[in-house]
């Protein structure tokens, strides 16, 4: 058995510590991510999704359990650090890309996540073929504005290009928060496609949050509904791949 | 002729104080009003040093340390305090105030007889105020070219990063925090620099010298991107240069129009709050679009 990629063991979060209105979001996570899972995660609002992503991610810190990265323990370990193995899509565009730089520069950017940056100069001419190669792949006209302030590019652009960032240098784990949500449903399907294949075709380990119950069926290896803080399924292979909308609703009703 | 030389030369040396908050104000979002303080602290601490025989040069260093020193406290004020930037700003530099007392000893120290920058054998010949215009040349270039090189490299454009989105700078493991403070202070020794140059211009240095400079920094950035409209960034940085030499400019003429000296503050903040209005002016009056575009550099 190999060991897992990501481990939460018993992982718990409170908020307002202290207070009248002191609450516990993750009551007791365990998860093993391993290497080559596609994870899709469904749950109601308020249970706890985006709060298991920022505890992963390291931007908000647990109270209780243990995160561990290839048997290593990063629980205390910063959100800058974590960036060296996990790159994340946000579900606002707006999020992903700095809006005052270029395509290309965003892409440069994200060449270095998680590494020392330098006094040397940044390489952009001799980057720029390869980043507009990359850029073509996301078929959506991308590769036309590579010089373009991304704060100018359609929501859809700018989510295809958050996402080849997260892409560009390999993530041990790639943290997909509704990247589709904000897009008009043809272009949120040909994201989700374009995404789909990246995953598939680099074997990367992803975990996706999605509401649309039929995209959390169709992609991936694994599937979990997360509710009031608990995981309270967790579908592989052939399980996964006989559920049906109807059988999820079920985890939905009260 | 004289004048003009002299607004020329006063709008070089100021300019360096526009370039300095250019990157706080502009590049990282934050809007620092250490510079009030600093730019003083600059002026005190290298009129006290060289009036205690320190070479020039050095004084002048010493300066920019200082100015640096003072960035760093805003800095660790707004990063590591949690307090709001305008205020972390507003309390440094009401702390510089005490600080410059202590350093000059009393509110006010000339410069009389003793060696600065500006009487070098070779400046002392030229026609008179054309030192101004050459040393503020040659320190406008050296920093116009430093922050050019800085911007264009992997750390520069992290820098630039963290101003513009600093939820995705995280997310690619920008130390965002240590970015802010970095450009904060390399903003603030930039205009303890000018501060330590416009006293030896101006031959003294005086406890209340930064009032108002605030104004002053925002003009030159303002008028440089209302005069000049879409730019790069590069190119931006000139126009702060140029719009402060407009200012100066600006300034000359009114006083020709029989403004007092003591009226300068108050026309700065007519001049700046005119400038800022422009873009809504333009709606009306149909002025060419001067609309502030971001931070965009081209290869």
């Amino acid at each position: 058995m190999t060991k897992p990629i990501l481990e939460l063991k018993d992982v718990k979060t409170v908020v307002n510590k202290g207070t009248a209105n002191e609450t516990m979001i993750l009551k007791g996570i365990n998860l093993k991510i391993n290497q080559g899972d596609f994870i899709t995660i469904v749950g109601t609002n308020g249970a706890g999704k985006s709060t298991l992503f920022n505890v992963i991610a390291g931007n908000l810190l647990i109270d209780a359990g243990q995160i561990l990265h290839n048997g290593e323990d990063i629980s205390k370990t910063g959100e800058e650090k974590r960036t060296t193995f996990l790159a994340r899509v946000f579900q606002d565009p707006k999020l992903g890309t700095a809006p005052r730089m270029s395509v290309a520069e965003n892409m440069l950017l994200a060449t270095k996540r998680g590494e020392k940056r330098g006094l040397k100069f940044r390489k952009l001419k001799s980057n720029m073929a390869r980043f507009t190669q990359l850029a073509a792949s996301m078929n959506n006209g991308l590769e036309n504005r590579m010089e373009t302030a991304t704060g100018s590019l359609s929501g859809g652009q700018r989510q295809a290009l958050s996402f080849l960032m997260a892409t560009l240098k390999r993530p041990d784990i790639l943290l997909l928060d509704e990247h589709t949500a904000a897009l008009d449903p043809h272009t949120s399907l040909s994201l989700l496609k374009a995404t789909n294949e990246r995953i598939t075709q680099d074997h990367l380990t992803a975990l996706m949050i999605t509401h649309q119950l039929e995209d959390a069926i169709k992609y991936g290896n694994r599937l979990i509904v997360l509710k009031d803080g608990q995981i309270k399924a967790d579908f592989t292979g052939e399980e996964k791949a006989s559920l049906t909308v109807n059988d999820l609703y079920t985890f939905f009703e009260d | 002729m004289n004048l003009m030389v002299s607004a020329i030369g006063q709008g070089l040396l100021w300019a360096l104080l526009g370039l300095g908050l250019f990157l706080t104000f502009r590049i990282l979002n934050f809007c620092d009003m250490t510079v009030e303080g600093t730019f003083p602290l600059g002026a005190a601490t290298a009129v006290t040093a060289i009036s205690n025989g320190v070479h020039p040069l050095l004084a002048t260093l010493l300066a920019v340390i200082a100015g640096m020193i003072a960035g760093l406290i805003t800095g660790l004020l707004y990063t590591k305090g949690k307090i709001p930037s305008l205020l972390a700003g507003i309390l440094t530099m009401t702390a510089i105030y005490s600080v410059n007392l202590r350093i000059m000893g009393k509110s006010n120290i000339s410069l009389l007889g003793k060696k600065t920058l500006f009487n070098g054998h070779f400046l002392t010949q030229l026609p008179q105020y054309f030192d101004g215009v050459v040393m503020g040349l040659i320190f406008i270039i050296i920093i116009t070219l430093l922050i050019v090189a800085f911007l264009a490299t992997d750390y520069g454009q992290a820098f630039i990063a963290t101003g513009d989105n600093p939820t995705m700078a995280k997310s690619l493991g920008i130390h965002t925090d240590k970015m802010v403070i970095v450009g904060l202070m390399v903003s603030n020794g930039i205009v303890g620099l000018c501060g330590a140059l416009i006293a030896q211009n101006n031959g003294y240095a005086d406890i209340n010298m930064g009032i108002g400079t605030i104004v002053i920094a925002l003009a030159s950035i303002i008028i440089g991107e209302v005069a000049f409209g879409e730019l790069t960034l590069n190119q931006r940085l000139v126009a702060v240069t140029l719009g402060s030499i407009i200012y100066r400019i600006i300034l000359l003429i009114v006083l020709q129009l029989g403004f007092s000296a003591n009226d300068l503050n108050l026309l700065s903040s007519v001049v700046l709050a005119i400038c800022m209005m422009i873009p809504q002016l333009e709606k009306h009056l149909k002025i060419k679009q001067p609309i502030v575009k971001g931070v965009r550099q081209h290869d």
